[in-house]
């Protein structure tokens, strides 16, 4: 992959998170549908044994939500992209 | 299907995290021992493309949601060590930064999704790759292994519920295997669709493509 490679597919992936994420579905999930359907979703409800700085993909501080999910889809993908990328440096380092 | 934490049993959850950290080292070994050079960089796009999409929840019927998982997606691309890595940065990502998945049951999520989803689904996609044959097969195997992989994670995150006692299994496995049939549809039409795009325009970059230079 050469950088233009890496910046093309870097670009759809923060399209993705950028844009598309405020129009994503609210509804509840798979395992959230089926957790309430059948009386248990109380038991994932007593919080977290921590608390995360984004919960939600909401960034704090933002009044109109959907741009708080945008802004945190962008950070996030930035973030992850840099921790993948690092993390197969890394092992590439290790086997040379 | 990211587990939160309150849903599991402690022995559950700690054999689960026994079993994921066993395996994942196991596959960070593998890893660095087949990575190439341009895989390095499509480690990092991977990361970013699964994260992203994974946040796009689409509407199944009966107002439940579903969203990518990415695993096949990624072992086509990565093969199933790489591919499996990389799934597992985004759960611990996700559950760290922005509480998608319990930390306890962190464990699970990672087995469920990074290591039955993403390797599983791998060695579905490889059996069927090789039946069909190159190209049909590269699109026949990811559509059938994307959906198998997205109900077969799911038919574990089911035994989890059951072990811990959560839900009965009778119940909680029919409920989550049958949901997830149809968000498995959306996976298989987005697996296809990205790496029919992929197959178009860098066919180098498939991992699983026989007879190209980068097969190991």
């Amino acid at each position: 992959m050469n950088r233009k490679d890496i910046v093309m597919g870097l670009i759809i992936a923060v399209i993705v998170a950028f844009f598309l994420s405020p129009l994503a579905s609210s509804w509840p999930d798979g395992l959230e549908k089926v957790a309430r359907d059948h009386g248990f979703m109380v038991k994932g409800e007593q919080g977290s044994v921590f608390k995360s700085p984004i919960p939600d993909y909401i960034f704090p501080g933002l009044k109109n939500e959907k741009m708080a999910t945008a802004i945190s889809g962008l950070l996030g993908t930035l973030v992850i992209f840099g921790i993948g990328y690092g993390l197969a440096s890394l092992l590439k380092k290790n086997k040379d | 299907m990211h587990i939160p934490d309150g849903f599991l049993a402690a022995n559950t959850w700690a054999t689960a995290w026994v079993i994921s950290t066993g395996t994942i080292g196991y596959c960070l070994k593998k890893t660095a021992g087949l990575l190439k050079d341009r895989m390095v960089p499509l480690m990092g796009i991977m990361s970013a493309f699964i994260f992203a999409a994974q946040m796009i929840n689409f509407p199944v019927i009966g107002g439940t949601s579903g969203h990518l998982l990415g695993g096949v997606l990624a072992a086509v691309l990565l093969g199933p060590y790489a591919g499996a890595v990389v799934l597992t940065c985004v759960l611990i990502f996700q559950c760290l930064v922005f509480q998608d998945g319990g930390l306890l049951a962190l464990g699970a999520n990672i087995l469920n999704m990074a290591i039955i989803g993403t390797i599983g689904g791998y060695v579905i996609f490889n059996v069927l790759h090789k039946i069909f044959g190159n190209k049909k097969g590269l699109q026949i195997g990811a559509a059938v292994a994307a959906w198998f992989s997205v109900v077969i994670a799911a038919s574990f995150c089911a035994l989890e519920l059951a072990f811990s006692g959560t839900s009965p299994l009778g119940i909680v496995l029919p409920a989550m295997a049958g949901i997830h049939a149809l968000i498995g549809i959306g996976e298989a039409t987005i697996t296809v669709a990205v790496l029919s795009f992929i197959q178009k325009v860098r066919p180098d970059l498939i991992y699983g493509f026989a007879g190209e230079s980068n097969k190991a």
